[in-house]
């Protein structure tokens, strides 16, 4: 039917769709494992695996130099952890303060330190560097994946379309046994009443979402003072609120900044003496978005046995938006609230509207009534994610495919991350990253998290003969190569 | 770390019985110890021994007071400084004849073979372990 409509048709034995990290890494242990280039085609928009992420950090307030939330073992380039990036770090100083303090750290975490978090720049390069080794180019397809569907004789066929001149058809078929899906967020959503303000009014400069462009609100900032009104209590506001903040101690802003909380923490949270969060001045405070354990400890043991509403309910739990107590941030808000151009707020926003001097007015429904917050830049940084149809591809396989929701209402995968439902044949589709949340494994959409499906997923196909058992001997000979930077 | 309890069981067996016992055949004859290598030996081993079966008991003790913590974990440092407790009472245990073949071990030779071997353990827990064992960190420390 494909041959007939002109499509060409390519065979290979596994795609993975997406060619952001999550594909990555999956594909750093499938070639790890054994697997030849030859059996692996990554299907991807962008030309590297960090593109889209790098993009989302520098809007969201973390430039090459800065550190991001994930810990020292997080390794997306190294799947075994060693040496981790902390070590790493300490290796490559160049004085002995140098070498020691991120020793110290990772040693001394969470008690005497804040966590030890690896510099993004790092990260990127040692990515490159694992890229190069694994031959990751040699397995990329450009274009936009359109669908995923299941053949009639097993396995799947995935349809995309290359960009302009760089094939003769519009659309191409790939042809596997098995696929994977790592398509990261299916869409960013912005607050209801932030959006109708910018439809309204047309106004995109003075409302903005953190995860966009908006440099031009901290130019302006510097260049004249102004009150900005921010919108959320996660990581991304933290380091929003550490910009605005660093400008007016190194650029001399005289920024005003209302901080807007829909829930007010003031304090450790939590149904029992067992479960109890850290929290204070509105924050929830945890290292990771989850509690730690869900990586590798109880949590993680314990939420592979749950189903349904007990899965939802110790979501709940331990979900939440949160960010991690970082010394300097506690420092800078304390300074802010004692010197007063720190200011939060708690309340629901019931509406939007331009105000005078082009300003715009944040009309807010607090315990003690209505309150009206003009100011010159709303940030949102609450990071609300779409519903998982707003993806073409994860909307056509809920369709046609057999795909599911879980309790959380993302993508259903099993504990192997197959995507429940959907299976051809001996071919099998698993999905990995935010597209799952809410399945048996909670931490999907970090580092670790994805390294974790990865490895999942990548026994999962051995134990179809799909690549050989990545057992004690491989791992060890192979970590060896990994350290001496030969190819697997 | 973010042990589970079978994890933490696990692993603290497993580490002692290589790398702990790796460390006490280095270290002993290096021990200042007034004895033939053989007895060092003895009492080494009888101190190894003594480390692993009561570390079942503090392990049990260390996954109760992990669950007063949040994240169910178990910082890097704890796994350091709970040297002094266990170390404090195998020596003890030793003062009091109840550790077979270390009778009469002197003190400074106890300090530098339980330093040893515990830090040892400590650092390739803390890292070297995910070489072999891809899946250790992801099952709470289980090797089974």
């Amino acid at each position: 039917m494909l041959a007939e409509a002109g499509i060409p048709v390519h065979d290979t034995s596994l795609v993975t769709v997406g060619g952001g990290i999550g594909s990555f890494v999956l594909v750093d242990y499938l070639r790890i494992a054994g697997a030849p280039t030859s059996a692996i085609r990554v299907l991807s928009n962008i030309d590297h695996p960090w593109q889209t992420y790098r993009y989302l950090t520098r809007v969201s307030q973390i430039p090459d130099h800065e550190r991001i939330r994930s810990d020292s073992g997080s390794t997306p380039d190294n799947i075994w952890a060693f040496p981790s990036y902390a070590v790493r770090e300490a290796f490559a100083a160049r004085s002995l303060r140098g070498f020691l303090a991120p020793l110290w750290q990772v040693a001394t975490e969470p008690v005497l330190s804040d966590y030890f978090t690896p510099r993004i720049g790092a990260v990127f390069e040692s990515m490159a560097r694992e890229a190069d080794r694994i031959s990751y180019r040699e397995m990329l397809v450009s274009g936009q994946v359109r669908m995923v569907r299941r053949r009639a004789g097993g396995g799947y066929l995935t349809i995309i379309t290359p960009p302009k001149g760089h094939a003769p058809t519009r659309r191409v078929a790939f042809r596997s046994q098995h696929v994977h899906l790592g398509v990261g967020y299916p869409g960013l959503k912005f607050l209801p009443d932030l959006q109708e303000y910018r439809s309204r009014y047309g106004d995109v400069r003075r409302v903005v979402n953190a995860y966009e462009p908006h440099e031009h609100v901290y130019d302006e900032l510097i260049r004249r003072p102004a009150t900005v009104v921010v919108h959320g209590a996660g990581i991304v506001a933290s380091r929003i609120l550490d910009r605005l903040i660093t400008d007016r101690d190194r650029h001399q802003a005289g920024t005003h900044i209302v901080h807007l909380f829909r829930t007010y923490v003031r304090g450790s949270h939590g149904p029992s003496v067992f479960m109890r969060r850290r929290g204070g001045d509105g924050w929830a405070y945890q290292g990771f978005n989850y509690p730690k354990s869900v990586w590798g400890g109880q949590l993680k043991a314990r939420m592979r046995t749950l189903e349904g509403d007990e899965r939802k309910a110790l979501y709940d739990t331990i979900g939440g938006t949160n960010t991690p107590r970082r010394r300097r941030w506690q420092a800078q808000l304390a300074r802010g609230r004692h010197e007063g151009w720190y200011v939060t707020r708690v309340g629901e926003v019931e509406r939007l509207a331009p105000g005078t001097d082009g300003t715009v007015v944040t009309r807010v429904r607090t315990a003690d009534g209505m309150l009206e917050i003009p100011a010159a830049y709303v940030i949102d940084a609450t990071g609300l994610v779409a519903d998982i149809r707003e993806h073409r591809v994860l909307a056509d396989l809920l369709d046609h495919s057999g795909a599911g929701h879980n309790p959380l209402g993302r993508l259903d995968v099993e504990r192997t991350f197959e995507v429940r439902g959907t299976r051809s044949g001996p071919g099998r589709l698993y999905a990995s990253g935010a597209a799952t949340l809410g399945g048996y494994f909670p931490g999907v959409d970090t580092f670790l998290g994805l390294q974790i499906a990865a490895q999942e997923i990548c026994d999962d196909l051995a134990s179809q003969g799909f690549v050989p058992h990545l057992g004690v001997a491989r791992s060890v000979s192979q970590w060896a190569r990994w350290m001496r930077n030969q190819p697997v | 770390m973010v042990p589970t309890l079978a994890g933490r069981l696990q692993t603290r067996l497993f580490l002692l019985a290589t790398v702990g016992v790796v460390l006490t055949v280095l270290v002993t004859p290096l021990l200042p110890v007034d004895a033939p290598l053989g007895t060092a030996y003895r009492a080494s081993f009888g101190v190894l021994f003594a480390v692993a079966l009561l570390g079942l008991g503090w392990e049990l003790a260390y996954h109760g007071l992990q669950q007063f913590r949040w994240e169910k974990d178990w910082p890097t440092m704890f796994g350091l400084l709970t040297a002094l407790n266990e170390g404090l009472l195998v020596w003890l245990a030793v003062r009091a004849d109840a550790v077979p073949g270390a009778a009469g071990l002197a003190g400074s030779a106890f300090v530098i073979h339980f330093g040893v071997v515990w830090v040892g353990v400590w650092l390739c827990a803390n890292g070297p372990m995910r070489v072999p064992f891809l899946r250790w960190r992801f099952h709470g420390g289980r090797l089974l």
